[in-house]
């Protein structure tokens, strides 16, 4: 299975008795770029959050670079290479810019590289650098998304989980936003993507997922899917 | 605060800074016999109540200040540390017990104290555990709930047996020693004569000065910014790698054990105690100390103990003889005038100074950014 960094077999989660994700297949390769789409409340939120080890699965197994992770703590997952950029950036909104990003971090112990680390980031986003003492509370949505971002890449992950990065901003930000996505994905990262924006998603990624009331209806390369009927109705508006 | 003088605090030089300690050293150590000569051995007394309550109120500035944890039930971990000495350290278990401690136990309070730190913080870990789920005022409720369990155990556990002497409480409690010397007494240091009033002053101040540091040191390192990230946005601390279960556990045992050392010194200086000092009022008082000073920033904390806990002492010295001399008799009482008084203040606190009277760099820097529009 070197050809799978993440492999989800049947996986479901339930809230209380109510099933949000109902067995779904998915697998990532190193360096790809994966979409996964659909409308509110499809279960893709859900199914990252599960990941990321912050919900527990009733059912299916996760592997993560061969191993299982249904019995690994979220806060090990972030150790072994995973990171989440939350719904709704979930920012730490009182501290500074430069300790967000620190507290990225927090799982490593290299003094020295973190170092580096941090000034890669600041090159990354130079928006960031020239306000790295201000509180990240104060920054507009756009910037807030780059500190979340950033703060997840100072984990230096394998795979980085993005939760609607493009929500609440304005066009121009989003066009950023994505052109970062890309550029994170060039640096050979693997990258989940779940968007409410279909055709951005899509555009950026390699292969696409289509999420509907916790089922996966369907899955391709993202052209494919681009091209499809089914697509292009539901959520291309075409 | 004049901005000067701000400056001068915060970015002197280091030279300044050394001079300035010295002097708020020397100025601490001259407090007692300053204020026993002005105002008399009372006022000694209720400084040294004052730093109790600096000591609590830095405690609990771990739990909410810093984990963001809102805890109305704190009093019990004071509670819970006075009663561990009082009852090693007085003759009730041996009346009450006497076929168990024929002389009652008797450690000395240097073996008691980290004990009762322990004993506390274990209590805050029993609080911490169940409520690991809780925010904000589900949080606020339940501890709550718990912290008038605790009195009201104090209050009831005279029967079926007698552990804590229910509502008379315990007394005769040994005075705390430092070796051969008891602090109860005067004793003569260098030819000066220090009352017993005067040598707790002392000890309270080592032991305000050991928190003061310990809070200062949690603040920086990394178990305080991830109490800090959790107290931001607790999913993404833990996206981040955050232990929050562990951490949450560990900032109500550290805040519990603050609470403990406090309620400790608090038995042995007073020789007394009754489940009536731990009520819920208790616990909102410290609270307001901190929230009153500035949450999260230890001077401000500090601050907000030293202001509610003299302030309600001031009025009783004044309200009577002022109402006599106006009136000819008492019309309000202390008491009810210090409700009345401190609601109001909160009242307009929370309306011109919402992040406190000393607020931490952080929160002064957000609320500027608030005023100057930046977005």
């Amino acid at each position: 299975m070197s050809d799978r960094l993440l492999e989800i077999r049947d996986l479901q989660v339930a809230y209380g008795g109510i099933h949000a994700v109902k067995g779904i297949d998915l697998h990532i390769a190193p360096g790809e770029l994966v979409a996964l789409i659909g409308s509110n409340g499809a279960g893709k939120t859900t199914t990252l959050k599960t990941l990321a080890g912050l919900l527990h699965p009733a059912g299916g197994q996760i592997h993560y670079d061969g191993n299982s992770l249904n019995d690994i703590a979220a806060h090990r997952r972030v150790t072994l290479g995973i990171a989440l950029v939350p719904e709704g950036r979930g920012i730490f909104a009182r501290l500074t810019i430069a300790d967000n990003l620190l507290m990225g971090a927090y799982s490593r112990n290299d003094q020295h590289e973190i170092a580096t680390d941090l000034e890669r980031m600041y090159a990354l986003f130079p928006r960031l650098a020239e306000r790295r003492n201000q509180l990240a509370g104060t920054l507009s949505g756009g910037e807030q998304q780059m500190v979340a971002m950033a703060r997840a890449l100072m984990s230096r992950p394998r795979l980085l989980m993005l939760d609607e990065p493009s929500m609440g901003l304005a066009p121009l930000m989003v066009q950023k936003i994505f052109e970062t996505i890309r550029d994170i994905a060039a640096l050979g990262m693997s990258i989940l993507l779940v968007e409410q924006n279909a055709r951005l998603a899509l555009q950026a990624a390699n292969r696409g997922y289509v999420m509907e009331s916790g089922t996966i209806t369907l899955s391709g390369a993202s052209d494919e899917l681009l091209g499809s009927d089914a697509v292009q109705r539901a959520y291309l508006g075409g | 605060m004049p901005n000067a003088l701000r400056q001068f605090l915060t970015h002197g030089g280091k030279h300044q800074r050394q001079v300035m300690f010295w002097l708020l050293l020397g100025a601490l150590l001259l407090l007692p016999f300053i204020t026993d000569a002005l105002l008399g051995r009372g006022w000694v007394r209720i400084a040294d109540f004052a730093m109790l309550y600096i000591m609590l109120a830095l405690g609990l500035n771990i739990v909410v200040g810093y984990a963001g944890l809102l805890d109305l039930g704190y009093i019990a971990f004071f509670a819970v540390g006075a009663y561990c000495y009082a009852l090693t350290g007085s003759p009730h278990l041996a009346i009450a017990f006497p076929m168990l401690f024929p002389d009652g136990i008797h450690l000395s309070f240097w073996i008691v104290l980290p004990l009762a730190a322990l004993v506390a913080g274990g209590f805050g870990v029993l609080l911490g555990a169940p409520t690991l789920r809780l925010r904000g005022d589900y949080l606020a409720i339940v501890t709550l709930g718990f912290g008038e369990i605790i009195r009201i155990f104090l209050n009831n556990l005279n029967a079926p047996f007698n552990l804590t002497n229910g509502p008379q409480g315990i007394s005769r409690i040994d005075p705390i020693r430092m070796g051969d010397i008891s602090l109860n007494a005067t004793q003569g240091i260098f030819g000066i004569a220090l009352p017993s009033v005067h040598l707790y002053f002392y000890l309270f101040l080592a032991f305000t000065a050991l928190v003061i540091v310990i809070s200062q040191r949690l603040e920086k390192s990394r178990i305080g910014r991830a109490w800090m990230a959790i107290r931001e946005d607790e999913i993404a601390a833990s996206a981040m790698g955050i232990n929050t279960r562990n951490l949450k556990l560990l900032a109500f045992a550290m805040g519990a054990m603050f609470g403990g050392i406090s309620g400790t010194l608090f038995a042995g200086f007073q020789g007394f105690v009754s489940p009536e000092s731990f009520s819920l009022m208790e616990s909102i008082m410290v609270l307001c100390m901190v929230v009153l000073g500035g949450m999260g920033n230890i001077a401000g904390v500090i601050l907000g103990g030293v202001l509610l806990a003299i302030l309600p002492e001031i009025l009783r010295h004044s309200v009577v003889p002022l109402q006599q001399a106006l009136f000819g008799k008492t019309l309000v009482d202390p008491e009810s005038l210090r409700m009345l008084l401190f609601g109001g203040a909160l009242i307009v606190m929370m309306l011109y100074r919402p992040a406190g009277l000393w607020p931490s760099r952080v929160r002064r820097r957000e609320l500027d950014s608030d005023e100057a529009g930046v977005v």
